[in-house]
C-alpha cells in the first residue's frame, strides 16, 4: 500500500494522503487481533454447550469448591508474591540506584538474567534444589546435620514454595520500576533537604521515599498481576503440591471432554481484575506524577555506605543466588549427571542427556525450528507494527491516533492464558481456521508483545524531534523519504533492541502456547512442559540450558546496542 | 454453536449408540479384514511418504528407541514421536480432529476406552498385521481389525530400597493406609495417564472409593504420568509409589537403581495398550508399515528386552528374572466401564485429591 506513494506525490494536484487509510487499516488489524478473541470469550462464557444463553457457567464458577478453591489460592499467591517482591526489590533498587554499592552493574545484569529466565524453567530448577527428599539443598542439609532420611529444610511443593518461586522471577519487574524511578529523582531535591539541615534519614523519609512511592505501588500491582496470571510455575509445582490456581484450572478444563464454556467463564475474572488493577495503577500514578522529570537536573547523589557497602553487596548477591545462580547450577548439574539430583562429579559426568535431546528425541528439531520461526516472525512483524503505530501516534499524523495508541496498549490487560483461550475459541471455526498452524501462535505472540514493543518504539520516536523530519520535508522530501533517510537511521538501535526484546519474550512464553499448540506446531517451552509430565528431567535441563544460551546471546546483543534496563522498564510499566 | 468439537452431549450420544450397537453388533459385524504382510510394494510406498507421526503414551526413551529401530530397518522413513500421557494424547487427537487437523498416523495409548471412542467416530482404519492374526490371542485385537494391543501394562506398587527395608515394604494396597507412609508416597493422575485411569477405575471398583478417600488423607504427592512415579522413587523423592508403570521399575532395577516392585495382594491393576492406524493418516502407507512392524516378532521382542513390558505376541520370550503375567494376580480390565465412567472418575478423583 505504500510503495506507490513517492511517485504519486510528485504530481501534486491529485496527491492523496495515505495516512488516514493506513490508520484505519491498523485500527482494523488491532481490532481483529484483540476484539475478536475477547468477544468469543465473552460469548462462550454466557452459553451452555448447546449454545443457549445461560449464567450457569458463572454459577458453577462461584459456587463449586473445584473453582472457588483455586480462586482463593490464586488470590493468596498473588498477594503474597506481590508483598515479598516489594519487600526484596525495593531496598535492592534503592541500593543499586542511590548508593555507592560495589558492582552495581553486575547486580543489574543478574536481575536481567532472572527477568529473562522462563518461570517454568525456574520452577523445575527449584524442584531439583528444594524437593523435600531429592532436592540438592535438602540433601546438603541432611549431610551437614546428620538429620534423618526424611527430614528436610525446604519443601518446594507447598503454597509458600510456589510463592517463593514466583517471587524469584517476578521481583525484577518491581526492582526495575523502583531503580528507574530513583534514578530519575534529581539530586537537587535531596541536596536542598540536607542544606536545610535534615539528616540522611529525614531526607529519605520526607523526600526520597514519597517520590519513589508511586513506583513502588506500580511495582506491587505489576507483581500482583504477574503472579495472578502466571501459568508456568504453578503448572510445575501446584499439582505435586495438591492444589490448583486459576490458570492451571483453566488449562485442565481443556482435558477431554473439553469444556470451553467453563474455561471462558473462568478466564473472565482474571481479565476483569487485570483491567481494574491497571486502571487503579493509572489513577494512582496519574495523581502522583510529581514533575521531577522535567528539565535537566543533576545526577542523583550517591549515598556513601561506608563499610556497610560490603554487607549490602553480600545481601544483594544472597538474594540473587535464589533466582539465578543456584537454579542455573542445578540445571547444569541435572544436564550432565546420570540422575537429575545426583551431585555431578568428574567421575559420573555423562553426555547421555545431550545425546538424547539432540540425536534421539525426534521432537527437538521441530520444536526448535518452530520456536525460531515464531520468534523471528513475531519480532519482525511486532517491531514493524509498533514502529508504524508509534509514528502515527507520536507525530499525530491524523485525528484519531489516540484510539490507535489505546488499542496497541490494550493487550497488556489480557493474561496470556486468557488470550490463548480467546484465540482458540476464535480461530478453530470457519471462516478463519488458524488452529493447527503457526499463524495462531504468531497472532498470540504479536498480541502479547505489542504493548511493550509499542511503548519502546513510542519513546524512541519521542526522542527524535520532529523538526529533523520537518527540515527534510521542507527540502522537498516526501514523508516516506524523510522517514527513510532521517528518522530510520536515528531509530535503528531502538528498532533492533525492540526486535531482540520480542524474540526473547517469545522464546519463554508458555501460557498461551500451551492452549494453542498442536503436535506439528509445538514450541520448545511446550516440549519442556511435556517432558516434565513424564519426569524426563535430564532432557529438560539440556533443553532449558539451550533456551537460556539463546536468550543470553540475544540479551548480550541488545546490551551491546543499548541499555537493556531501559527496555525492561517500559515493559514492566 | 460450533459443531467442530466434542461436547459432553456427543459423548452421551455415543454411549447410547454404543449400547444400541452392542445389541445388533453380532449380525452387523464386518468380516475380519485379511491379514496383511509387509510387502515390497508397501515399503516402497512408505518410503515415498518418507515420514510418519507416532502419537504414544509409552515411556519417551523407549518410544524413541522404537522409532530409531524402525528407521534403521526402513531407512528413509523418519518417525516423529509425539509423547504425552494417554489421556492427553486422547485430548490432543480429539482437539486436532475436531479442528480438521489430521496429523496423527499411528497411535499407541494405554487406555482401551480410547479405541471405543475412535472406533465409534469412524476414525480408525482396519488393518490387521500378519503376525497379529497368527500369534496374538483374539482378545488382543479388535474383531474388525481396527486396533491391536501392542503392550500389556501392570500398575504395581514400588519402593526405594535405600529408604525402605524389604521387610517393611508395603505388601498390599491396604498397607498403604498405615500412618507410617503418610507423606511418603507418590501417585499418578487419571486425567493425564491412561494406565492410572484404568488403575483408578479398578481400585475404585474392587476396593471402593472410600479406599481412595483414605489414601488421599495420607498426603500423597501427585504427579501426572504413570512413567513419572518410578522416576520419583528412583530419585528418592518419595519412598513408595502407589501406581505407575511397572516396566520402568523393572528396568531401573536392572540398571542398578535402588527400586523394587511389589505386586499388591489385592491384585495388580492392568491396562493393555492398543495401537491403531488412523483412516485419515497423512502417511497411510508408512503408518501401516509401522503398525505391522511394531507387532512383528522382532519389535515385540525388543519391547520385552528393552522396555521390559509384557508382549501379547505368543513367540516372545521373557527373561526368567521377571514374574510372568500369568503368575501375577491381576485386577480385571474393563474398557467399557472406563469408557462410561472416565469423566465421573476424573471429577471424583479431583474432589478427593484436590487436584
Amino acid at each position: 500500500m505504500t510503495i506507490a506513494l513517492p511517485r504519486r506525490i510528485e504530481r501534486r494536484p491529485i496527491s492523496f494522503d495515505l495516512s488516514k487509510p493506513t490508520l484505519y487499516a491498523f485500527a482494523a488489524l488491532l481490532c481483529v487481533l484483540i476484539v475478536l478473541p475477547m468477544s468469543w470469550l465473552v460469548y462462550y462464557s454466557l452459553v451452555d454447550p448447546s449454545g443457549t444463553l445461560t449464567l450457569d457457567n458463572f454459577r458453577q464458577l462461584f459456587s463449586e469448591p473445584a473453582f472457588l478453591d483455586p480462586l482463593l489460592t490464586t488470590f493468596i499467591v498473588a498477594t503474597g508474591s506481590s508483598f515479598f517482591c516489594c519487600l526484596v526489590a525495593a531496598p535492592m533498587g534503592w541500593l543499586v540506584a542511590r548508593t555507592n554499592l560495589p558492582a552495581a552493574r553486575t547486580i543489574r545484569a543478574l536481575v536481567t538474567a532472572s527477568f529473562v529466565t522462563p518461570p517454568f524453567l525456574g520452577a523445575i530448577a527449584w524442584e531439583f534444589l528444594a524437593a523435600p527428599n531429592s532436592g540438592l539443598l535438602n540433601k546438603l542439609y541432611r549431610a551437614l546435620t546428620g538429620a534423618e532420611q526424611d527430614a528436610y529444610l525446604f519443601n518446594i511443593y507447598t503454597l509458600s514454595g510456589l510463592i517463593f518461586v514466583i517471587c524469584c522471577y517476578t521481583f525484577p519487574y518491581v526492582f526495575v520500576l523502583i531503580a528507574n524511578a530513583l534514578d530519575r529523582i534529581p539530586g537537587e531535591l535531596e541536596d536542598a533537604s540536607s542544606n536545610l539541615g535534615a539528616r540522611v534519614w529525614t531526607t529519605a523519609r520526607r523526600i526520597t521515599i514519597p517520590l519513589a512511592l508511586p513506583a513502588l505501588l506500580a511495582g506491587a500491582l505489576v507483581a500482583f498481576l504477574q503472579a495472578m496470571t502466571l501459568f508456568g510455575s504453578p503448572a510445575i509445582l501446584a499439582l505435586p503440591a495438591g492444589f490448583h490456581t486459576m490458570t492451571t484450572k483453566i488449562w485442565s478444563l481443556f482435558q477431554y471432554p473439553p469444556k470451553p464454556e467453563l474455561a471462558a467463564a473462568a478466564s473472565l475474572p482474571l481479565l476483569i481484575l487485570t483491567v481494574m488493577l491497571l486502571r487503579a495503577q493509572h489513577f494512582i500514578l496519574g495523581r502522583r506524577g510529581y514533575s521531577v522529570v522535567g528539565g535537566k537536573s543533576g545526577n542523583p547523589r550517591l549515598i556513601p555506605l561506608g563499610r556497610m557497602k560490603w554487607v549490602a553487596f553480600a545481601a544483594c548477591m544472597a538474594v540473587l543466588l535464589l533466582p539465578v545462580i543456584l537454579p542455573y547450577a542445578a540445571l547444569f548439574n541435572a544436564a550432565f549427571s546420570p540422575i537429575a539430583t545426583t551431585l555431578l562429579t568428574p567421575g559420573n559426568a555423562t553426555l547421555q542427556n545431550v545425546r538424547f535431546v539432540f540425536f534421539e528425541l525426534s521432537a527437538t528439531s521441530l520444536a526448535l525450528k518452530n520456536t525460531f520461526i515464531l520468534g523471528a516472525l513475531a519480532a519482525t512483524f511486532g517491531t514493524v507494527l509498533a514502529l508504524m503505530i508509534s509514528y502515527l501516534t507520536t507525530r499525530k499524523v491524523v485525528a484519531g491516533h489516540q484510539a490507535l495508541g489505546f488499542l496497541a496498549t490494550a493487550p497488556i490487560a489480557i493474561p496470556g492464558i486468557v488470550l490463548g483461550v480467546g484465540l482458540f475459541l476464535a480461530y478453530t471455526r470457519p471462516p478463519l481456521v488458524l488452529y493447527g498452524t503457526l499463524w495462531i501462535l504468531l497472532l498470540a505472540y504479536l498480541t502479547i508483545e505489542l504493548p511493550a514493543a509499542y511503548q519502546q518504539m513510542q519513546s524512541a520516536f519521542r526522542a527524535v524531534h520532529s523538526e529533523l523530519e520537518d527540515a527534510s520535508r521542507i527540502l522537498g522530501a516526501t514523508r516516506l523519504q524523510s522517514l527513510r533517510h532521517v528518522t530510520a537511521p536515528l531509530l535503528r538501535t531502538s528498532v533492533i533492541a525492540t526486535w531482540c526484546f520480542i524474540f526473547v519474550s517469545v522464546i519463554r512464553e508458555l501460557s498461551a502456547a500451551i492452549i494453542l499448540f498442536t503436535s506439528q506446531t509445538k514450541v520448545v517451552s511446550v516440549l519442556i512442559f511435556d517432558l516434565k509430565e513424564s519426569g524426563d528431567l535430564g532432557a529438560i535441563a539440556v533443553l532449558g540450558l539451550c533456551m537460556l544460551a539463546i536468550t543470553f546471546m540475544v540479551v548480550i546483543l541488545i546490551n551491546r546496542i543499548s541499555g537493556f534496563g531501559g527496555n525492561l522498564r517500559r515493559v514492566a510499566g | 454453536m460450533p459443531t467442530n468439537r466434542f461436547s459432553r452431549r456427543d459423548v452421551l450420544k455415543g454411549s447410547t449408540a454404543l449400547t444400541v450397537g452392542a445389541v445388533f453388533a453380532e449380525p452387523l459385524r464386518a468380516a475380519v479384514p485379511e491379514a496383511s504382510a509387509i510387502t515390497p510394494a508397501l515399503i516402497e510406498a512408505a518410503k515415498k511418504e518418507g515420514k510418519l507421526a507416532f502419537y504414544t503414551a509409552m515411556d519417551l526413551q523407549f518410544a524413541q528407541q522404537l522409532g530409531k529401530k524402525f528407521e534403521a530397518e526402513f531407512p528413509g522413513i523418519a518417525v516423529r514421536v509425539e509423547r504425552s500421557g494417554a489421556e492427553r494424547v486422547f485430548t490432543r487427537i480429539g482437539q486436532e480432529y475436531s479442528a480438521n487437523i489430521h496429523a496423527v498416523d499411528v497411535v499407541n495409548t494405554a487406555d482401551q476406552a480410547h479405541c471405543i471412542v475412535w472406533k465409534r467416530n469412524g476414525w480408525l482404519a482396519p488393518y490387521l498385521p500378519e503376525d497379529v492374526a497368527r500369534h496374538f490371542d483374539k482378545r488382543y485385537y479388535d474383531p474388525d481389525g481396527l486396533h491391536v494391543t501392542t503392550r500389556i501394562l501392570v500398575s504395581p506398587l514400588g519402593y526405594n530400597t535405600n529408604l525402605v527395608k524389604k521387610e517393611d515394604a508395603p505388601k498390599s494396597f491396604k498397607d498403604l493406609l498405615d500412618p507410617k507412609w503418610a507423606g511418603k508416597m507418590v501417585k499418578g493422575h487419571p486425567a493425564y495417564s491412561g494406565t492410572i485411569m484404568n488403575a483408578t477405575f479398578q481400585i475404585a471398583r474392587d476396593l471402593g472409593w472410600d479406599y481412595l478417600e483414605k489414601l488421599a488423607k495420607q498426603r500423597v504427592m501427585q504427579v501426572q504420568s504413570a512413567t513419572d512415579t518410578p522416576k520419583k522413587i528412583s530419585l528418592g523423592e518419595r519412598a513408595v509409589m502407589v501406581d505407575g508403570a511397572g516396566y520402568l521399575v523393572i528396568r531401573y532395577k536392572e540398571q542398578g537403581q535402588p527400586v523394587e516392585i511389589v505386586y499388591p495382594e489385592e491384585g495388580t491393576p492392568l491396562a493393555t495398550g492398543p495401537s491403531a492406524v488412523f483412516k485419515a493418516a497423512p502417511n497411510p502407507n508408512a503408518a501401516r508399515l509401522f503398525q505391522n512392524w511394531m507387532h512383528s516378532r522382532g519389535a515385540q521382542q525388543f519391547l520385552v528386552d528393552w522396555a521390559r513390558q509384557y508382549s501379547p505376541h505368543a513367540q516372545t520370550v521373557e527373561k526368567p528374572s521377571v514374574r510372568p503375567l500369568k503368575d501375577i494376580k491381576l485386577m480385571m480390565e474393563d474398557p467399557e466401564g472406563v469408557h462410561a465412567q472416565a469423566e465421573a472418575i476424573k471429577k471424583r478423583y479431583a474432589e478427593i485429591f484436590k487436584v
